[in-house]
């Protein structure tokens, strides 16, 4: 263990009943990370992270966080803690404002109500009451109460499920924030454009288990397919290029696709195409994002009508 | 437990409970309009006669029968005769379910016309002191009646009464009960079913779950609120006296006896409240849960009735209650300045309060296991 580690997790079970919602997890956060947390629905996302915030008990495993365990020491850890929970509400006539002035209150705190909304920009909004709020904004409010104790770890449980880009993006740029006031950030989501463009390092967590880790570009590295040249062509082709070449080749509803090892690769497959005397019509190359990675290891794929810009499934 | 996080919380949950009408409503409007409403029905309608039993052990003399006409013509009193072989009134009244009476004694003729004092007997209930002081009153007047008839006055029929009431001679009205029994009735249902509410809504939208996140504590989260209860009680009894004294002219008074029932019933049925909710998995069988306790409370511990007037069975019922000694305690200190009786009910209801508290906080979660 090193002086930089905040979150550390060994070995954690969680058992609901039957239900195994998550499964040997083990992980470890450095200070000052963003940690993206990326799964499906019931993937036991929520699950591990209110265990690593003091709000459930764990089954088996061992658990700090800045070097307490959340269940025992709760009302200790949680003065260090900033939460947005997974559906955060608050009471319903309450402003942001006066919200804000109560966590700072409760929490000892000498805090900037004013400051605090306006880096959230839920400044407009200060004095309406909670139940009047759009759904972003109610998430702003959340975001905010999260941050007035300035906490060293924030966990952020799917903080933009559901919500409009405009207020997607300003909570990343929350984030982002900070980020770069080196805070810890640990946050879920089944958004991968999110994880990819804010967590220096990605879990990908699926029936309670951790099935890659590491940056996105490590996990594309390690679990994506190489580059691959994509021909618009009729299946023949590929017959043909099987039988000149010892790269894998697949067909598909008049595509051609050829795993390619290095760049003479690209040369060599499309002198063969040239020689074949084969009709084509269009020619890519593409590389594997962190979707495909995620498709293949977790098995589904994302699902239309969902309001995220790269979802793996529906909000919730 | 924090001061400071009790009096933030307190602001919050006032917020929240003031912003809302419905709760305020209930709080403070409703009970006005109970004991406007009561007050009206029952202030103006005549007493109606209250049964009597006579037990006439002078021999149908024609002067105990003129005595008993001259009663009966007073229409407040309605007489049955029970046979003087019954022998004793009180256990004969006690063996029917009934609990006035009045025993004219062997030799009242021949005492009123020798001029020797005679012992006129009236048994009443004491816990009603409106029968007991209408019986007492018929039977005593009509007595005076025949003093100053036979004797100008000297006291010959002497009016003895069996348990009298610890009236000072004062009758109470309707209206006079009704004022410590509606303040009852706002203590219990005031916090009670906001809380059943509360408690479950607060589990379901997982509001507890966020405060839970904060530094504040569980009791010092129910601390506040109960502290708002209090409060809220505080308001409504000083409105309901004062509608009650002004719309009827009810002889209640305030006094610093009540204080420890505003205080410690709010602590009692909060705590219920959280209680019934916390054991509920969702907030309709909260509802539920809420409404089994509440409802024979209301209408069974003296809220609109006088216990008193209860047949026997259900006053041992009304005796399990914590309401009743709420307001049991509330009459004590408003009507008959009974320290006694306050005190008891006082420690019943603190004992309660005290247990019930402490089975809230412990029953009650804020975080999931
Ligand atoms: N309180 C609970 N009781 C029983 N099962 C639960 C509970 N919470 C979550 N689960 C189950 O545990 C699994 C993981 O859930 P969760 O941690 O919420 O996943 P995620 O946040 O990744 O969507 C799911 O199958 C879910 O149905
Ligand atoms: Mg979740």
């Amino acid at each position: 263990m090193n002086l930089a580690e905040v979150i550390a997790i060994r070995k954690l079970i969680k058992d609901y009943g039957n239900l195994r919602a998550v499964d040997g997890i083990d992980l470890s956060i450095q200070k000052g990370e963003v940690y993206a947390f990326l799964g499906p629905n019931g993937a036991g996302k929520t699950t591990t992270v209110e265990i690593l915030e003091g709000l459930r008990p764990r089954t088996s495993g061992e658990v700090e966080v800045l070097g307490l365990d959340p269940w025992k020491d709760n009302k200790k850890l949680i003065r260090q803690l900033g939460v947005i929970p997974q559906d955060f509400k608050f009471f319903d006539k309450i402003t942001p404002k006066e919200a804000v002035a109560f966590y700072a209150g409760l929490f000892g705190k000498r805090a900037d109500a004013d400051a605090i909304l306006k880096k959230v920009r839920l400044e407009d909004k200060a004095s309406d009451r909670y139940e009047t709020l759009s759904g972003g904004q109610k998430q702003k409010m959340g975001l905010a109460l999260a941050l007035v104790n300035e906490p060293a770890v924030l966990f952020l449980d799917e903080p933009t499920t559901g919500l409009d880009p405009q207020a997607r993006r300003s909570i990343w740029e929350v984030i982002r924030s900070l980020r770069s006031e080196g805070r810890t950030v640990f946050l879920t989501t089944h958004y991968l454009e999110e994880a990819q463009l804010l967590a220096d390092r990605v879990a990908i967590i699926n029936h309670g288990k951790i099935v890659a880790t590491g940056s996105p570009e490590d996990i594309i590295r390690e679990h994506g397919r190489s580059e691959v040249l994509s021909l618009q062509a009729p299946p023949k082709l590929a017959d043909y290029l099987r039988s000149k070449l010892d790269l894998p080749v697949r067909a598909e509803d008049h595509t051609v696709d050829v795993e390619l090892n290095s760049n003479e690769d690209v040369l060599r497959v499309l002198t063969l195409v040239q020689q074949s005397g084969i009709p084509w019509t269009g020619v890519s190359t593409r590389q594997d994002t962190l979707e495909d990675v995620f498709i293949r290891l977790v098995g589904k794929t994302t699902e239309s009508g969902d309001v995220g810009p790269a979802s793996l499934g529906g909000a919730k | 437990m924090n001061p400071r996080r009790v009096y933030l919380n307190l602001g919050v949950f006032a917020k929240g409970y003031l912003r809302s009408r419905v709760g305020l409503f209930f709080a403070l409007v409703f009970p006005v309009i109970l004991i406007l409403l009561f007050g009206a029905i029952f202030s103006n309608s005549s007493t109606t006669s209250v049964d009597v039993y006579v037990q006439n052990l002078d021999h149908n003399s024609p002067l105990s029968l003129q005595f008993l006409e001259a009663l009966n013509s007073t229409k407040v009193v309605h007489l049955h005769f029970v046979s003087p072989s019954v022998g004793n009134l009180s256990k004969w009244l006690a063996a029917n379910d009934q609990s006035d009476g009045l025993v004219i004694p062997a030799g009242f003729a021949a005492g009123y016309f020798n001029k020797t004092p005679v012992n006129l007997t009236v048994i009443t209930n004491p816990q009603d002191a409106t029968t007991s002081g209408i019986v007492y009153g018929a039977v005593d007047g009509v007595a005076n009646y025949f003093n100053l008839q036979r004797a100008n006055g000297t006291v010959i029929l002497n009016v003895q009464q069996l348990s009298p009431p610890t009236l000072g001679g004062q009758s109470f009205q309707y209206i006079d009960y009704l004022v410590p029994g509606l303040i009852g009735f706002s203590v219990l249902t005031s916090p009670m079913f906001s809380m059943v509410n509360i408690s479950s809504e607060y589990k379901k939208e997982k509001l507890f779950r966020q405060l839970s996140l904060t530094p504040l504590t569980k009791s010092e989260w129910l601390s506040s609120t109960i502290i708002w209860y209090i409060i809220l009680t505080l308001v409504s009894t000083v409105i309901m006296v004062a509608v009650g004294q002004g719309a009827f002219g009810a002889k209640v008074t305030l006094s610093p006896l009540m204080l420890p029932f505003l205080v410690l019933g709010p602590i009692l049925f909060t705590s219920l409240g959280l209680l019934a909710g916390s054991i509920s998995k969702d907030p309709e069988t909260a509802a539920v849960i809420g409404n089994i306790i509440t409802f024979p409370m209301m209408f069974l511990s003296g809220t609109f009735f006088p216990v008193s007037l209860f047949p026997p069975w259900l006053v041992t019922v009304a005796h399990v209650l914590p309401l009743f000694y709420v307001i049991d305690g509330l009459n004590a200190a408003m009507l008959y300045g009974n320290v006694g009786t306050a005190l008891f009910d006082m420690a019943v209801v603190g004992i309660l309060a005290l247990i019930l508290f402490i089975a809230s906080v412990r029953v009650f979660q804020w975080r999931e296991n």
